[in-house]
């Protein structure tokens, strides 16, 4: 064993360096103070930073610091509050008049006012600047003349905007949609400058909107600087002088700069370094709930997993699996076991029910057994969990979901993961509807309500509806809940939809993904909202 | 010799071709990038079709490639799907992914090429023994690991240099990545030396140059080395691709924007205008590369000639 | 480590491939040849004369001679050794490892080892030790046919190009140049996904692919230079065939660089499954193999080094077993040293 003497001395070395690392944290570049300014990490946004295109955690991290929309999100509760809508009224859910608050402006100078909005929605649903959210309207009446499924728009503005005012603007729905106010504070619904449609490429190159911060200088792939907009008119004002946005390529990177002190805050801190997070950082460590749940979906237009004895088996599967374990092992704690097909984030106001998947969620080997058994055994006599693997570490999970059934059924081949090696390719073959077995589904919250988890996902055709699962009872259901006017009855009415995904196990729900950040000494009051995204505004710099 | 060197520069139009279809085919076989774009849903059909229709996708592969190529050769080498600019995304990162490279070589070129006499003269001594060793560690613990471990000792521990570099990446924060990247293909030179040296120290030519009295180290430099380069410089000729378009794990760590990431980038993405672009440009990259090492054989070996 | 000095690094090309090839017929009369020529004036003489000479007896003697020679070496025994041991435990790896490789118990994740366990246990909480055992089929299967395939395919390619030159060259360099210009992520994507299946041999030719042309590069090179030589010269002007040129006199002396090359390859084509796994179109789970091991132990090295370590060292050992069983037996069949 010649060749391992040196790989052990060199494991000693690193054990040595690494004890030593442990003393990081301290100065970044800059002041103290108001006008400190931070330095974050970041991801290459995967599309043009336009907010009705921009459907990832990176793009949407820049527009909620540079845009306010009519509702925000609290960073706690979760809960939507007005930004700049002075109200919005309905009396039918169908019909809606917003009044837009006065003195608002864009960091330009430009006014905000209806017409920003109707403008910027419009902009977003029209076909023709493909936009990859602009099914975020599609309640709006009219979208399906801007946006028709097939063939060319026939309209060039959504029939359901109208402007009435300088500051107050109608909205008109294709259905009732009692919980619509509160989606808008999702960074589709952003008001746009009058330059983003004049000037785009200049404004793509620089964006301007109406938060806290603006946009100092970007260079693409690299650096994005932002700085406190002094003439914010919000309350919340940034109480620091400003982020720079670090694209980083590899976490593992933006952590050994955080621990060596050349960044101040990463906020996604990589699996394999959690074990050393509180060593190394000396508790200026954050795991948040966020709204994100991970399931297993599972391919409803293959027949053999659309019988009342795959129910069974699908619920067996359930309890095969050692949420617990897998979550403290493989994660440490940045997930939490699910028992439900939401998010805590919601709160049990907002329709968040902890054990509502009851027994069917927990571990039990022998019930699984026999449960798997009774429905005729696993489709094909192996299950294939496919995922892709160029989107983060799926691998390791998939793995040990797979040895928890192995073991569970007392079989070492009974479960094998299927890699995928592109995200497209992944998505390809669920859009194809080429997979024989479950799938790797996760699911982040567009906006902090029930309807979010469940109606994209489980209503037929539902635009998440990956295994196109179809229950009359539950469309019913979620019919009924949207066209209530009371907001506590229709989330009654959701978890009673909720309950029939649980009966017939349309998805296993897994964990709960928490949002975790590390952060130097050098800045305080750190936090994440309920999309794992920091709340810069309020960080302060020491 | 000037004749040789044309017919060579000729020879690169039938490979760019080449390479270049290639690459479009097999990006193409991959299938369609669309529903990569639109995260965990379906995207809209209508909007997968604009999408499509925009990025030339609807058309069949052949007039694709026809129009790609026609716009390369008006210098415009398209858009990413992020709406930037390849040409902008090249003009970043070859600078950077050169000046990788060049450190890199030089470390294979002197490093490699002194541990190689050094061991090539000392065969089954302990320091011939212990470059053995660090050569089996360096084939058996990944780059990721090595990477890891440099960035902790030198960035983190001794703070001698930064652990990542920063954007610009100037020449001197290129160093440590450089021997990271460097590490696996340093075995390879200094076996590859090693081998040559030994073989060709006991050629008569040496024993000439030692009979006649020469110092010890000229006849290692002039004699010795300058015979048993071929090889080397064969291998770093070839390796230059991989430095170059492969140093993905080095970069990852390192956190540079260079031409291994963004390839890999626009690979997993199916980006069919950032990987030909790149791919394009490295495929003229290897074959002047090839071009010089097959001109430094007739520096090397006075015998060979082109003609 | 013990190894002879002055000894001739060019015939060990001839050796290695031939032990490597299970000593094909052609094997016992190639030393005889490949030992012989050298640069310079004075093997000039030799090479004719084994060319002109029969080949009949001095090869046997030499090759059991050599034979003699390598089990007085404990550099040959300690490494053909090994590598009769890796031979045994990837043909039945339940020899020295009864556990299953794919049973694993998340509960015990990351342990160190214990009675039982000596490796201690990798990520999932599986046996380090028993992974390690099985895993050797694969790894030793994938980086053995691999440098075989690539090393073959590559000095074949390569040494047409260089001894013919002119059309040969450029027709066979620029072939070359074109597959260089195919990044190993695009090109595993796109053909191992095409055939994807659950044994070793696609991923095999993919290595062999992507890997040939540099070996053809390298050859090519060694060629050119060797072509220069007297004894070449000299065997063209006594009327010998190209093919008798190429085979007898330019082979033999161009293959040394080829195996350095091939050897180390070895390991890092062990690796290479590794990544090619990583990037989900390698071997289909739930094969075990040193490389997948590795790189999923290669997060955690900050924490649990071991599970590194064990897969890492049997890579280490299998590469040093190839590299100093080229090497001896290169020592025990040069004359000079004799």
């Amino acid at each position: 064993m010649r060749g391992a003497a040196p790989v052990t001395r060199a494991a000693c070395a690193l054990a040595v360096a690494l004890t030593a690392a442990s003393c990081g944290g301290g100065s970044g570049a800059g002041a103290g103070g108001p006008d400190g300014v931070l330095s974050s990490s970041w991801g290459d946004p995967q599309n043009p930073l336009e907010p009705a295109n921009t459907n990832e955690v990176q793009g949407g991290k820049v527009l909620d610091m540079i845009f306010r929309g009519l509702k925000t999100y609290d960073p706690r509760t979760g809960k939507a509050r007005n930004a700049l809508a002075e109200r919005i009224d309905t009396t039918d859910s169908t019909h809606f008049t917003v009044t837009v608050k006065d003195g608002w402006t864009f960091s330009n100078g430009e006014q905000v006012t209806a017409k920003s909005f109707v403008d910027a929605w419009n902009y977003g649903a029209h076909l023709k600047n493909n936009q990859k959210n602009a099914y975020f309207f599609e309640y709006v009446e009219g979208y399906d003349k801007v946006h028709p499924a097939s063939g060319r728009p026939t309209a060039e503005t959504l029939t359901g905007l109208g402007v009435t005012g300088p500051l107050t603007f109608t909205v008109k729905l294709s259905q009732r949609f009692s919980t619509w106010p509160d989606t808008l504070g999702y960074a589709a619904f952003a008001p746009l400058p009058r330059a983003f449609f004049d000037h785009h490429d200049a404004w793509l190159a620089k964006p301007v909107g109406n938060g806290p911060y603006e946009v100092e200088s970007y260079t693409r792939g690299a650096q994005m600087s932002l700085r406190a907009w002094k003439g914010y008119p919000g309350s919340d004002k940034a109480r620091n002088g400003g982020v720079d946005l670090r694209v980083y390529t590899d976490g593992n990177t933006a952590y050994t700069d955080l621990v060596s002190g050349n960044l101040d805050l990463v906020d996604d801190v990589p699996a394999a370094q959690l074990k050393n997070v509180r060593a190394d950082l000396e508790g200026r460590y954050i795991n948040a709930p966020a709204g994100i749940l991970q399931t297993l979906s599972f391919p409803y237009y293959d027949p053999a997993w659309n019988t009342p004895g795959a129910v069974k088996v699908r619920t067996g599967l359930s309890m095969a699996i050692n949420r617990r374990q897998i979550t403290e092992t493989i994660f440490r704690g940045t997930r939490t076991p699910a028992t439900d097909w939401t998010s805590p984030v919601l709160g049990a106001a907002g329709g968040y029910k902890a054990g509502l998947c009851g027994r069917a969620c927990a571990h039990d080997p022998a019930a699984a057994r026999r449960l798997i058994a009774e429905g005729g055994g696993i489709p094909g006599g192996r299950l294939t969990i496919t995922y892709n693997t160029d989107t983060g570490s799926h691998k390791e999970w998939v793995d040990a979901v797979c040895n928890s059934i192995n073991n569970a059924l007392g079989n070492d081949r009974s479960c094998v993961g299927s890699p995928v090696g592109t995200f497209a390719d992944f998505r390809n073959r669920i859009g194809r509807k080429k997979l024989t077995g479950p799938f790797r589904a996760g699911w982040q919250m567009d906006y902090p309500l029930i309807q979010n988890f469940l109606q994209p996902l489980y209503y037929s055709n539902g635009s998440a509806n990956d295994g196109r699962w179809s229950n009359a009872r539950f469309n019913e259901l979620v019919n009924e809940a949207n066209a209530d006017t009371d907001t506590s009855t229709a989330i009654r009415t959701f978890q009673r939809a909720e309950e029939v995904v649980r009966d017939q196990m349309a998805g296993i729900p897994l964990w709960y993904q928490n949002g975790s950040a590390g952060y130097a000494a050098r800045i305080s009051h750190v936090e994440l909202n309920p999309f794992s995204v920091p709340v810069y505004h309020e960080i302060t710099v020491r | 010799m000037g004749r040789y060197v044309i017919r060579r520069l000729l020879q690169m139009i039938p490979v760019f071709i080449g390479a270049t279809l290639l690459i479009f085919l097999m990006v193409h076989v991959m299938g369609d990038p669309i529903a990569g774009l639109c995260g965990e849903r379906q995207c809209d059909p209508a909007t997968e079709s604009r999408l499509r229709q925009e990025f030339g996708l609807d058309r069949p592969v052949w007039q694709q490639y026809m129009t790609y190529m026609g716009h390369v050769f008006s210098g415009d080498f398209g858009t990413a799907f992020n709406g930037q600019k390849v040409i902008e995304l090249m003009a970043s990162a070859f600078p950077v992914t050169l000046r990788l490279t060049l450190v890199a070589v030089a470390f294979e070129l002197v490093v490699g090429v002194v541990l190689g006499v050094l061991t090539g003269l000392r065969r089954g001594r302990p320091v011939d023994t212990s470059v053995l060793l660090l050569t089996l560690v360096v084939i058996a613990v990944p780059t990721f690991v090595t990477g890891l471990l440099a960035q902790l000792v030198f960035g983190v521990t001794w703070r001698i240099v930064q652990p990542s570099v920063s954007y610009t990446a100037p020449l001197g924060e290129l160093i440590l990545p450089g021997l990271v990247l460097a590490s696996v293909s340093l075995a390879y030179v200094t076996r590859l030396t090693r081998t040559s040296v030994a073989e060709n120290a006991r050629s008569d030519y040496v024993r000439t140059a030692v009979a006649k009295g020469l110092p010890r180290h000229r006849v290692i430099t002039r004699h010795l080395l300058r015979n048993s380069l071929i090889p080397v410089v064969t291998f770093i000729g070839t390796d230059i691709g991989a430095l170059m378009g492969g140093a993905i794990v080095t970069e990852r760590i390192f956190n540079i924007h260079g031409v291994g990431f963004q390839l890999y980038q626009g690979i997993l993405r199916q980006n069919t205008q950032t990987v030909v672009g790149f791919v394009t440009v490295l495929v003229i990259v290897f074959l002047l590369a090839n071009l010089l090492v097959d001109l430094v054989y007739a520096v090397l070996d006075p015998r060979i000639r082109y003609a | 480590m013990p190894e002879p000095q002055c000894a001739r690094p060019r015939s060990v090309a001839v050796e290695a491939v031939a032990v490597a090839a299970a000593a094909t017929p052609d094997g016992g009369a190639a030393p005889g040849h490949g030992a012989a020529p050298e640069p310079g004036a004075a093997p000039q003489r030799r090479s004719a004369g084994s060319d002109g000479g029969a080949p009949t007896g001095k090869p046997r003697g030499l090759w059991s001679d050599a034979w003699h020679d390598l089990l007085r070496n404990p550099v040959f025994v300690v490494s053909a050794l090994v590598i009769v041991f890796l031979v045994v435990i990837s043909v039945w790896p339940s020899l020295i490892a009864s556990r299953n490789p794919l049973s694993c118990d998340l509960a015990l994740a990351q342990e160190g080892s214990r009675p039982g366990h000596p490796f201690g246990f990798n990520g999932q909480g599986c046996d380090v030790y028993t992974r390690t055992v099985h895993g050797a089929r694969t790894s030793v299967v994938v980086g053995v046919l691999a440098s075989l395939g690539v090393a073959l395919t590559g000095s074949v390619l390569g040494a047409l190009a260089g001894f013919h030159g002119g059309a040969w060259d450029a027709v066979l360099s620029r072939i070359t140049d074109v597959f260089f210009a195919i990044p190993v992520v695009l090109g595993g994507l796109v053909l191992l996904s095409l055939v994807a299946g659950t044994t070793v041999w696609p991923v095999i030719g993919f290595m062999v692919l992507l890997g040939w042309p540099q070996i053809s590069r390298i050859a090519r090179g060694s060629v050119i230079t060797v072509k220069q030589n007297d004894y070449v010269q000299a065997a063209r002007a006594l009327g010998a065939s190209p093919a008798r040129i190429m085979l007898r006199h330019i082979l033999p002396n161009a293959v040394a660089p080829v195996i350095v090359v091939a050897t180390i390859a070895l390991g890092t084509f062990i690796a290479l499954e590794a990544t090619l796994s990583y990037l989900g179109v390698g071997l289909r789970p739930p094969a075990v193999s040193w490389g997948i091991d590795i790189s999923d132990a290669s997060p955690y090295i900050r924490n649990s080094p071991h599970m590194l370590l064990w897969p890492a060292g049997a890579l280490a050992v299998t590469v040093l077993a190839f590299i100093m069983l080229g090497d001896a037996v290169r020592d025990a069949l040069d004359p000079k040293l004799r």
